[in-house]
């Protein structure tokens, strides 16, 4: 039995603990609606961008001489897989729930006898595949020192992607980050960016225009697909940050109720130990009294 | 009959602009393009340059790099770079000029980067005047 004294600190202890998770809630629930917005701001882009590309390669003359970007290497032998997590904890199972599905496929590949390759953007994702896949990460990068990620940073990894797939060192490329669905629920995703994945670019209208290209198709394809990976990456960004808030908000929320549930315990605790030793010390002089 | 078509200049993170206008010239790979009302379907890229929009305010963008889209009377720029001239000070124009003029000097450079870089250099300092 824990004395008064044991009680009163841990109950004062649980109490700053609550103070520090609900003043995280609140920032992240602030950073999220930032972050929503960006989110929002940057899904025309990504979307007009897909639109572009569908109108390209309907109007594809010679589908085998397409860029490889789009069609693949022909070959399936290397995969190269990205993995975002945010670069800070404390935000429930959001981290974890990434590394989790990159994991369940990595071991996929390799027990299908095929070479992996990993690329981490954020510290923490790096930290538990690491553990397991340390010898697979070819590059790892960490933005933690910018306070926004913008475009530009989504463009070095989009580079970095394309270079190692100029030197035919993987065939298929796999982006893993979470999905901001809404503010509880946010679903990793796994999704190919090389060679694009057919089923996205599947035409919704079928109304084909004939445009006229300036210079030609292919060129204009070379120009734009390396663009679009970036543009993929970056769109993995902005909603793995709108997810990360969101996933932070629940944890903190969650955690700020425990935190309140365990003081109310505590405090009942305290408050029978506080009566048994007033009752333990009047029975005590009552029973000195009656000896008399 | 009203002789505008809708322009979208899309940036990855923003809306930068939705406006009608009355032509627009945007600085296409191999040229300028003047773009009227009903133009044919086009789909092009873009190196660096001016974008002219001739509406009833005439904005002047300077881009760098982007992808067009000429469809049902609505022109779609994709850019990462577009930033209005008006918004430019010196200094900012100078130092472009000086890191894209430190790029060209370097013999490692392939030839279409040269003739990006000597486009955007040219630009500049048609703005820088």
């Amino acid at each position: 039995m824990p004395s008064l004294d044991d009680l009163k600190k841990r109950i004062k202890s649980v109490k700053s603990t609550q103070k520090i998770t609900k003043a995280m809630k609140m920032v992240a629930a602030a950073k999220l609606r930032k972050a929503q917005e960006n989110a929002e701001k940057g899904r025309p882009y990504s979307k007009k961008m897909e639109s572009i590309i569908l109108n390209l390669t309907k109007s594809i003359s010679d589908p085998l001489n397409a860029p490889k970007l789009l069609v693949g290497t022909g070959n399936d032998k290397t995969y190269l897989c990205v993995v975002i997590t945010a670069d800070r904890g404390l935000c429930g199972g959001f981290n974890s729930n990434i590394c989790k599905l990159a994991k369940v496929n990595f071991k996929k590949i390799l027990e299908e006898g095929k070479d992996l390759k990993i690329i981490t953007v954020g510290s923490k994702g790096l930290d538990q595949i690491k553990r397991g896949y340390g010898k697979y990460v070819v590059k790892k990068f960490s933005f933690k020192d910018k306070k926004q990620i913008s475009y530009s940073e989504a463009e070095m990894v989009g580079k970095e992607i394309i270079n190692l797939f100029n030197q035919n060192q993987f065939d298929k490329c796999i982006i893993f980050y979470n999905n901001f669905k809404n503010v509880i629920t946010q679903i990793p995703q796994a999704e190919q960016i090389i060679p694009a994945n057919s089923k996205s670019i599947k035409s919704k209208e079928e109304r084909s225009y004939s445009f006229e290209f300036e210079p030609d198709e292919d060129e204009i394809l070379e120009d734009l697909l390396p663009r679009n990976i970036s543009t993929q990456v970056f769109k993995a960004f902005l909603e793995n940050a709108a997810s990360e808030q969101g996933s932070r908000m629940t944890a903190m929320d969650n955690a700020t109720r425990n935190a309140g549930d365990l003081v109310d315990k505590l405090t009942i605790n305290y408050n029978r130990s506080r009566q048994a030793s007033i009752t333990k010390e009047l029975i005590e002089i009552i029973s000195g009294a009656e000896s008399l | 009959m009203s002789e505008q078509f809708t322009v979208e200049v899309i940036s990855p993170d923003r809306t930068i602009l939705k406006v009608n206008a009355i032509e627009v010239v945007i600085p296409s790979y191999e040229g300028e393009i003047g773009i009227l009302k009903d133009h044919i379907p086009l789909i092009t890229f873009l190196r660096p340059g001016l974008i002219k929009i001739i509406d009833e305010t005439n904005k002047i963008l300077f881009v760098e790099d982007g992808t067009v889209e000429f469809i049902n009377n609505n022109l779609l720029i994709l850019t990462s770079t577009a930033q209005e001239i008006s918004n430019f000070d010196k200094a900012s124009i100078n130092q472009l000029l000086n890191e894209a003029e430190k790029k060209i000097s370097n013999d490692k450079i392939t030839d279409k980067e040269k003739y990006l870089l000597s486009y955007k250099i040219e630009t500049l300092k048609n703005i820088n005047k």
